[in-house]
């Protein structure tokens, strides 16, 4: 069986790829790309810890075969930041202690930045719902949502640096 | 593994050709989000997956002869976002945002839900209840048929080889009509639904029931539509009486299994308890008083 070959817009390059129908998308930006910040917890959709942004949704890249990427625009961890500058939601995260083992959080600052494009002013439940998908085994949550809340405050502009 | 072949084509025609021209098992991918698990656990093994969202039409919502057409592939969260909906059909709208999580809801789809033929899936009940009409596409043509006529048991659907769903057809709404669905699990996100319950509803300026669809999950090998349950409200009020009735109705048609969410008599009760609870929902919906996400 011959590798698909698909393109695509990653982090806003344009990047190309070969693939096999069974490559998950999260399979093709870690062994194929390259790009290894998106993690693989669980295969099945269910931990969250591969989210990225696919033309503006927040997906799991698991639940996502690499072939259905051809013409799309993903935006992954790594893309996040701008250069050196860390994107307020990581910056954020560091500042709550919002991880301890870190794998999970990838997949949480992808979904914060998702949900603080949608909604710049969410509730805490709202805020909990949205990420109910990003599971971590480590925090108990508080310091996600106190990171989250914080990093939503910031980037409307009420709290100082 | 290495046989799997995968097609996205742009018209119904090239997608019905190449399901029936597959000497394999083929697959209809819409969202992906049961097929990728399965296919990941080794449960399927097709030779043939056909990408349907590239087909034009298949992803969207439109308004026609008065009633919403929801395409096959849309992914639930344009669907809970879509203002229209969300008001002649809240009950399917929330249905929708149980299933998985803001990811998963990001890809899946009705029909995904409804040929997956889970008995527990989430959207399926509020489906059956809302009188959907499923647009079927094949190599015979195109036909019409009841949602409650897709799934015949587990994992299985009436649709033939070469046949997929295109859209789906909601029905006009009458004044004074609402819907609503609730789940039951141990939790309040990211479970598989213990029993799960939807019920449209029309009622007169009196509040008395002029028509009515109740539908159970997770109690049978497929989603049941309820005809005693829904003509036990048809003609009443939702008073005590008839919440009696409905409870009544909805455990006797209840045939559930006993597994590790719940037993047999635990379902059996919760399905008539969710479905007074639903009822309530969709009665106060349909009279105009507010009521917050019923979950």
């Amino acid at each position: 069986m011959a590798k698909t070959y698909v393109s695509a817009t990653i982090n806003g390059e344009s990047s190309e790829f070969l693939c096999e129908t069974q490559q998950t998308l999260l399979d093709v930006l870690r062994d194929v790309v390259g790009l290894t910040g998106s993690k693989e917890g669980c295969a099945s959709g269910d931990c969250g810890a591969c989210s990225v942004i696919l033309d503006g949704r927040l997906v799991c890249s698991c639940l996502v075969l690499g072939v259905e990427a051809e013409g799309t625009t993903i935006t992954t961890i790594e893309g996040i930041a701008q250069g050196d500058k860390l994107h307020p939601v990581q910056q954020k995260f560091l500042e709550h202690a919002a991880l301890q083992c870190g794998f999970c959080t990838p997949g949480l600052i992808v979904a914060t930045k998702a949900l603080l494009d949608e909604n710049p002013n969410p509730t805490e439940t709202e805020a909990r719902y949205w990420l109910a998908g990003n599971l971590c085994r480590c925090t108990g949550y508080d310091k996600v949502i106190r990171a989250v809340m914080d990093a939503a405050a910031e980037l409307r502009g009420e709290t100082v640096g | 593994m290495s046989s799997l072949s995968y097609a996205a084509p742009t018209s119904v025609d090239d997608a019905v050709k190449l399901l029936a021209g597959s000497s394999g098992l083929a697959k209809v991918l819409s969202g992906g989000t049961d097929l990728l698990v399965q296919l990941r656990s080794g449960r399927l093994k097709p030779d043939l997956i056909v990408d349907t969202k590239k087909i034009p039409g298949i992803i969207g919502i439109r308004e026609e002869n008065g009633g919403f057409v929801v395409g096959a592939a849309t992914p639930g969260a344009v669907v809970e976002a879509h203002a229209g909906m969300t008001a002649a059909w809240p009950g399917l709208v929330e249905a929708l945002d149980l299933i998985g999580s803001t990811q998963v809801q990001g890809r899946c789809s009705l029909a995904g839900n409804l040929c997956n033929a889970s008995p527990a899936a989430d959207s399926v009940p509020a489906l059956y209840a809302a009188g959907a009409i499923a647009v079927v596409v094949g190599g015979k043509g195109r036909r019409e048929v009841p949602v409650e006529q897709i799934p015949t048991g587990p994992g299985r659907t009436s649709l033939a080889k070469d046949e997929f769903i295109l859209e789906f057809k909601l029905p006009p709404r009458p004044a004074r009509s609402s819907d609503a669905y609730l789940r039951f699990i141990p939790r309040t996100e990211m479970d598989i639904a213990v029993v799960g319950c939807g019920i449209s509803v029309t009622l007169d300026e009196k509040g008395v029931c002029t028509a009515a669809r109740v539908s159970l999950g997770a109690v049978a090998p497929t989603v049941l539509l309820v005809q005693a349950a829904a003509d036990v409200l048809i003609g009443h009020t939702l008073d005590a009486d008839t919440l009696a009735k409905l409870d009544a109705a909805a455990q006797a048609a209840s045939k559930p299994i006993s597994d590790k969410r719940g037993t047999v008599e635990y379902r059996t009760k919760i399905a008539g308890v969710l479905a007074r609870r639903v009822a309530a929902i969709a009665f106060d919906r349909a009279q105009g008083i507010k009521n917050g996400k019923a979950h």
